[in-house]
């Protein structure tokens, strides 16, 4: 079976190009999660910059995927591999927005403030970074079982988040002065936790990708 | 080689009760002297559906075709086994009647093939030969059957014109027109575009789409992309067998075949 070598080199260029903005968006989610334990403003303007360039890979995967879609008219699992990606680097630059956020909320704290990051926040983004490497490993290797894998971390992602935000909203009782820098921590928590809810929707892609069927493991 | 049907069991049976089936084939192979040109075919053709049947050059789909109205039967050598079923009967029975097989089902062919006569005597020309004498029956024939081709404004005011006169893609709905009035109930294409512009393939193809409210179709087609979206069942053959039949959204996004995927995808060496 040797034919359509281009368009197989197109096929694995743009499966490239998500890989490439899979590992980005870890950078920027362990970057932005840096600078707010280490009250780092700077650090964090940087990775609201680097954002940019993440929506731009996410657009070149969007364009070069029409244009194969329209040129190649392809079908099958050819068709599928396209859409996954167009969808993958749709949920990586949405995860990235969220990086940009915690970014943000270290902004917002300044470099100041004498609050102790919940170390909650670390563990969270210590399962974040596993369900990355874990979704890259299962889009490269197109392997269902180790998608699967992804929904079960999202589940402990979304129970840490449970405890820490419980655990601030007591803290914010007992100190209602530093309420508005309380909030900005438990958003940042909440940012982590959506990097779960969008690995998990990649997961649903591989799914889809190998199965031909949608499934949803966020229920 | 088992035919994979991409639907489970309860689905196809589903399938299956919901339409009305007016081809069944059941084992059938076919010889061309000792060339073994159709290998164990079993395959339904459903009522009002057009079903496309898709493979590489040589696969058999157009030898399977001319089964269905024995036109088959022209090549010298030719030799069956197995049965094909039209609306409960088997039509390679030799008792069956070729006649009545070809005035119920129709045939256009990858050519437009109109006859060196006016646009008006080739739909006539059917109906006569079954007997039609009364001028304005012919007439209304003539007018229903280029109606029912979308082609009836384009030739309304020329009917004592040439045929040949037309163009290509007018020339093909002249012979689907000529193929409706004799009233047929399955109607057989072969490759009817492949000779047509972008454009009148188009025509061609809205016209099938209109022509299943009351036909049922069996098309062959080198161009995937036409049965993707044409049709509403489709059969992959390959060196004379047939490697999968199931509904064409089936087909086309997740085939149950490799070698349906290698050749829907374009990996067929």
């Amino acid at each position: 079976m040797v034919a359509r070598e281009q368009f197989e080199m197109e096929l694995k260029a743009v499966k490239d190009k998500v890989i490439e903005l899979a590992e980005k968006a870890k950078l920027q989610l362990n970057d932005s999660v840096n600078a707010l334990y280490q009250a780092n403003a700077t650090a964090a303007e940087q990775v609201i910059e680097k954002d940019k360039e993440l929506d731009n890979i996410d657009l070149d995967i969007n364009e070069t995927s029409i244009l194969l879609i329209a040129r190649q008219q392809p079908v099958a699992s050819d068709l599928r591999k396209l859409i996954v990606a167009i969808r993958t680097a749709s949920d990586l630059e949405r995860m990235a927005d969220n990086a940009k956020n915690i970014a943000r909320s270290t902004i917002h704290l300044g470099e100041n403030h004498d609050l102790e990051i919940h170390p909650a926040l670390d563990d969270m983004r210590a399962v974040a970074n596993r369900m990355i490497d874990l979704a890259i490993l299962a889009y490269r290797e197109e392997d269902i079982t180790l998608a699967k894998k992804l929904s079960e971390l999202d589940d402990l992602i979304d129970e840490m988040y449970a405890k820490v935000l419980k655990e601030l909203l007591e803290e914010t009782a007992t100190d209602p002065q530093k309420i508005q820098l309380i909030m900005q921590i438990a958003f940042s928590g909440r940012y982590i936790e959506r990097f779960g809810d969008h690995l998990t929707n990649i997961a649903e892609n591989i799914m889809y990708l190998v199965k031909g069927q949608t499934l949803d493991l966020n229920e | 080689m088992n035919m994979i049907v991409g639907k489970s069991k309860q689905e196809d049976q589903q399938m299956k009760n919901n339409a009305e089936i007016v081809f069944e084939t059941k084992d059938l192979n076919l010889w061309y002297g000792n060339t073994h040109a159709l290998k164990n075919i079993n395959l339904p053709i459903y009522e009002k559906k057009v079903t496309a049947i898709i493979g590489p050059s040589g696969c058999g789909k157009s030898t399977y075709l001319k089964t269905l109205n024995r036109m088959v039967e022209l090549v010298q050598g030719v030799k069956t086994s197995g049965e094909i079923t039209y609306r409960n009967e088997n039509i390679l029975n030799r008792s069956f009647k070729v006649e009545e097989l070809r005035t119920n089902v129709g045939m256009v062919f990858q050519k437009p093939n109109p006859f060196p006569k006016s646009i008006y005597e080739n739909i006539a020309y059917g109906p006569k030969i079954h007997g039609i004498k009364n001028k304005k029956i012919l007439d209304q024939i003539v007018e229903k059957s280029l109606r029912g081709a979308y082609i009836w404004d384009e030739v309304k005011d020329r009917l004592k014109e040439n045929a040949y006169g037309l163009s290509g893609g007018q020339q093909q709905r002249l012979c689907i027109a000529r193929c409706l009035a004799i009233e047929p109930d399955v109607i057989l294409m072969d490759e009817p575009t492949s000779a047509l512009d972008p454009k009148s393939t188009l025509k061609v193809e809205e016209l099938i789409q209109e022509l299943k409210k009351d036909y049922s179709i069996v098309i062959v087609t080198h161009n995937m992309q036409q049965a993707a979206r044409i049709s509403d069942h489709t059969a992959f053959m390959l060196n004379g067998e047939l490697v999968e039949f199931s509904d064409t959204d089936t087909l086309f996004s997740t085939p149950m075949d490799r070698r349906t995927e290698d050749y829907i995808t374009g990996r067929f060496s």
